[in-house]
């Protein structure tokens, strides 16, 4: 993909400001607001996003919608102190308000005077388009309805289908007193099906979905409707026969791709920036160490392209990066911000995200990934007599303190003397992040990443992620089933 | 130096007035427009926000957040489209995209307002605003209070920050049958988050509180010492053994499983069949001393309010009766769905509120014997389609109806019907933080997983 960032910031600028009477060149005067005497940074983030969702229920669409959000948030640090303000006015009147009540926190120091703007020089990681236009308002009806249709046709069982088809279209510019200059289009794209089974007076639940950075078109030439469709059929009727899951610790297989949940809970939030700085994550002080075993090798990839989590440049307009967290076992490296980049002496690495302009940046995940290894996913099934197989997961959470982590399966399966048997009911499982990681002892080649369904929350605020791995083997898991 | 109140200019009943023209502005725009029904949602909430770490200021925050939303009918077609600016051009850009989008969804016998019969006509104030006029300098001392005196217990190694959120708003609701309600409403809180270390590893832990009027909080300093205690304590875990055992549910864990019945009741929940409650009313879920109803006009309360997200008078209801099921929770579309009537429930319940043989905490350990007592959940292994409940958890062992030594790194396990059906006990230790208030859960027994 090229790189054309002219086009990108005139375009964006076209859009974001010139409504409100402003232009690129007035920026500096917005700046000049915040960089109040003490004041040692200062960013202006702004932002509009139009999104549209369409809503399948009972095999009509009854529910639509569309929101438009956008606005200005202004940014003033000084050392570690942040001050932080927004409003939903893109014009000259809301800088000099917000700036002003941002750059409060300080009262003194020296006057600082902004860098003046460098264009940042990115890789475009995704197509600068508004996905939502691609298709007809009665194309994105029928796509919804082929979902239906092909869920109901699959199995007697099925009796509710509900399908759903959303789309984002998101213009941002950054400006910043460090010389920051950037702007980014990012589309965002999501199709997804779940459906009810019931048999023999149980009732169970299957869904599948996913997407990308792409126009809504791609969903369609995909046969995306069709597929999620046949899987969240297929799921909710492995789910119909499982048998309560086993509670204690076992061996535990996780399949490839989404159960890359795992590494997103159990390491990559303990690698960000701000806990380390703070010394409150699990992993504080241990770069250069031991984390996982020999051929663990993590990495956060914000370059991927069209995928759910990547950034061509994240919300500072620092350029979207391949950044290895954990290699072969030893932890080489934090996901950082420029905020704690700079006060932990360390290089900003592209993982500053907000939910909007609304938010504070802080450093997230992007697209987290374990590489592949060696083993043959079928030797990794066999090598278990007793444990579990699980495939499909609901939702994670960590205590990046303790480093206690929790996942929650959806699908998963008994392994007995080295085969895959009979499906089990949903269970919870949960570990310790540092010392899961060292009790990874096979790692498969099929590495897969996720369909792209995945958003992190963290303080409140919700961003699209990916996540991904190959079929792995964890020793020993703790499985909180209801069988002991 | 410049003086820096914390709020900025808001006047709460101009802003009231605004939105309410802006609603009436929607509304009559659509029916010009073509709707033959329509409603509106319209909201302002303004807050600042200051966090403390370490014993200087960390972040200091302002938010003012602003939204409306409309709906439109076409005959039985619908289309809704919302913005966070509520200017006049952005009201009409709103308007014609509900309306386009109405073009394209297909009909629905269920859909449209509620009856205009039951439209709120009691609108009474409900004591729920109470703004906090404090300047940023004041806030930061509050939070450098509470924060110091956790910091300040011995054992404590670090802290995560203490933070205090101040805000009010003013929500407005209006439809085609001349309803319009609107509520002005304030919210305070203070939080603190405290590590401590031994040879084990790092714990933290915090505590809050949070009320409408800012009188009710509780001392910045006691909530700085009881997130030192509840970090504290939790040194020295061990893990339990896997087996079958009861488990007491702190107050604001059990808060939560009375969110997953109320999930299970919903309407929306039920007509879609993802509820393991499809088809039980009038069924003996509880033991028959147990009964739960809504109070939503409790004057100050957290979720008070006189009509519903339909404009429907809030009235009520009574959700478990003597351990019977004995009403669903319904808005106008999900009772249509169901040939029901509306309980009045659109956007929730509001105010839920127990009525049972309340015991001392002692007690319900005494009476659990041997098992766990759970003051942290994780994860979202709850299954509202099956009932099915697997979530990691923290807590203390309990031997002889006493606490022994802190437990972590395991699961609990059950389905949440039998769970209900096996409450032996609630607390008397109620937790009236949120909009659901009761004390701790004992279950007399769930499978839990451990080393």
């Amino acid at each position: 993909m090229t790189t054309r960032p002219h086009a990108m910031l005139d375009a964006a600028a076209e859009i974001l400001l010139r409504p409100g009477g402003l232009d690129l060149e007035s920026l500096d005067a917005g700046l000049g607001h915040v960089l109040t005497p003490g004041v040692d940074y200062a960013d202006l983030y702004f932002q509009r996003s139009w999104h549209e969702s369409w809503v399948l229920e009972d095999g009509e669409v009854k529910e639509a919608g569309y929101n438009i959000d956008g606005g200005v948030g202004v940014r003033a640090m000084s050392g570690e102190k942040t001050g932080f303000a927004y409003s939903n006015q893109i014009t000259a009147d809301a800088l000099a308000e917000t700036g002003r009540t941002a750059s409060g926190i300080v009262r003194s120091g020296t006057s600082l005077t902004g860098a003046p703007p460098v264009i940042t020089r990115a890789t475009v990681r995704y197509d600068a388009i508004d996905p939502l236009s691609g298709l007809s308002a009665e194309e994105k009806v029928a796509l919804l309805k082929v979902a239906d249709g092909v869920a109901r046709a699959a199995d007697p069982s099925i009796t509710q289908v509900s399908a759903s088809l959303t789309g984002v279209h998101e213009v941002v510019l950054v400006r910043a007193s460090d010389g920051t200059l950037a702007a980014d289009v990012r589309p965002l794209v999501r199709f997804n099906v779940s459906v009810i089974a019931v048999k023999n007076g149980r009732r169970e639940r299957g869904s599948a979905g996913g997407g990308g950075r792409y126009p809504m078109a791609r969903l369609r030439d995909d046969n995306v409707a069709e597929r999620f469709a046949r899987e969240a059929v297929r799921q909710a009727l492995v789910n119909l026969e499982a048998v309560a899951a086993p509670a204690g610790q076992f061996p535990v297989v996780l399949g490839p791709g989404w159960p890359g949940i795992l590494l997103h809970e159990a390491v990559g939030h303990g690698l960000e920036g701000d806990f380390n700085r703070k010394g409150s994550s699990a992993f504080a002080g241990r770069m250069g160490q031991r984390v996982a075993s020999p051929g663990v090798t993590v990495v956060d990839d914000a370059t991927l392209a069209d995928r759910r989590g990547s950034m061509s440049v994240d919300d500072e307009g620092t350029p979207g990066q391949y950044t290895p967290l954990i290699e072969d076992g030893i932890l080489t490296g934090y996901m950082q911000d420029k905020l704690n980049a700079r006060l932990m002496g360390m290089a900003p690495t592209g993982n500053a995200r907000r939910e909007s302009f609304a938010h504070m940046p802080m450093p997230r995940m992007t697209n987290t990934y374990m590489l592949a290894g060696q083993d043959v996913p079928a030797d990794i099934i066999k090598s278990v007599k007793r444990g579990l197989y699980a495939v499909s997961f609901g939702g994670g959470q960590v205590d990046i303190t303790s480093g206690k982590f929790v996942f929650s399966a959806s699908e998963a399966y008994l392994i007995e003397d080295g085969r895959i048997t009979a499906p089990v009911k949903g269970a919870t499982l949960i570990g310790n992040g540092p010392e899961a990681m060292g009790r990874v002892s096979m790692v498969g080649h099929d590495l897969e990443l996720d369909t792209g369904i995945g958003v992190c929350g963290k303080e409140g605020q919700g961003v699209p992620v990916g996540v991904g791995q190959p079929t792995l083997k964890l020793d020993e898991l703790t499985v909180g089933g209801t069988q002991s | 130096m410049r003086e820096n109140r914390m709020t900025q200019a808001f006047d709460a009943i101009a802003q009231q007035q605004l939105l309410e023209s802006r609603a009436q502005q929607a509304l009559s725009l659509a029916r010009r427009l073509g709707a033959d029904a329509c409603e509106v949602g319209a909201s302002v909430d303004q807050g600042v926000g200051v966090s403390v770490r370490e014993g200087d200021v960390e972040t200091v925050e302002l938010s003012r957040d602003q939204g409306i939303a409309v709906t439109v009918y076409v005959g039985a077609r619908k289309g809704s489209a919302s913005s966070t600016d509520a200017g006049e051009d952005s009201i009409r850009a709103v308007v014609e995209k509900a309306l386009a989008i109405a073009r394209h969804t297909g009909e629905d016998a269920a859909s449209g307002l509620a009856d205009a019969e039951l439209m709120a006509t009691h609108l009474p104030d409900l004591d729920v605003h109470h703004p906090w006029d404090l300047s940023t300098e004041q806030a930061i001392e509050i939070a450098l209070a509470c924060e110091s005196a956790g910091r300040g217990v011995a054992g404590i190694r670090s802290s995560d920050g203490a933070s205090l959120s101040s805000g009010e708003g003013v929500r407005v609701y209006a439809n085609s049958h001349g309803f319009l309600g609107s509520q002005r409403g304030s919210r305070h809180s203070l939080s603190c988050m405290l590590i401590a270390e031994d040879e084990g590893g790092m714990q933290r832990d915090y505590d809050y509180t949070s009320a409408r009027h800012p009188r009710d909080l509780l001392a910045p300093e006691s909530i700085g010492r009881s997130a030192a205690e509840r970090t504290l304590r939790r040194l020295g875990a061990r893990r339990p053994v896997t087996g079958r055992l009861p488990v007491l549910f702190d107050p604001s864990l059990a808060s939560g499983l009375i969110g997953h019945l109320m999930s299970a009741i919903a309407g929306g929940s039920l007509y879609r069949q993802s509820s393991f409650l499809c088809d039980r009313l009038g069924e003996s879920l509880f033991p028959e001393w147990f009964s739960l109803g809504e109070r939503p006009m409790e004057m100050g309360a957290m979720a008070s309010s006189p009509f519903d997200n339909d404009g429907v008078q809030t009235r009520n209801n009574t959700y478990i009766d003597k351990g019977y099921l004995a009403s669903y929770m319904l808005s106008a579309y999900s009772a249509r769905r169901l040939g029901m009537a509306t309980t009045g429930n659109a956007g929730g319940a509001r105010n839920l509120r127990l009525d049972a043989p309340l015991v001392a905490r002692d007690e319900l350990l005494e009476k659990m014997g041997r098992g766990v007592l759970v003051t942290e959940l994780m994860g979202q292994g709850v299954n509202g389609v099956t009932g099915d409940y697997s979530r990691g958890a923290a807590g203390f062992w309990v031997e002889n109806g006493e606490l022994q030594y802190p437990i972590e790194e395991f699961t609990i396990a059950s389905n949440l019907q039998a769970m209900f059906k096996g409450l032996v006990g609630v607390g008397r230790d109620i937790d009236t933080r949120g909009s659901i208030h009761t004390g701790s859960w004992l279950i007399d027994e769930m499978t839990v997983a451990g080393g």
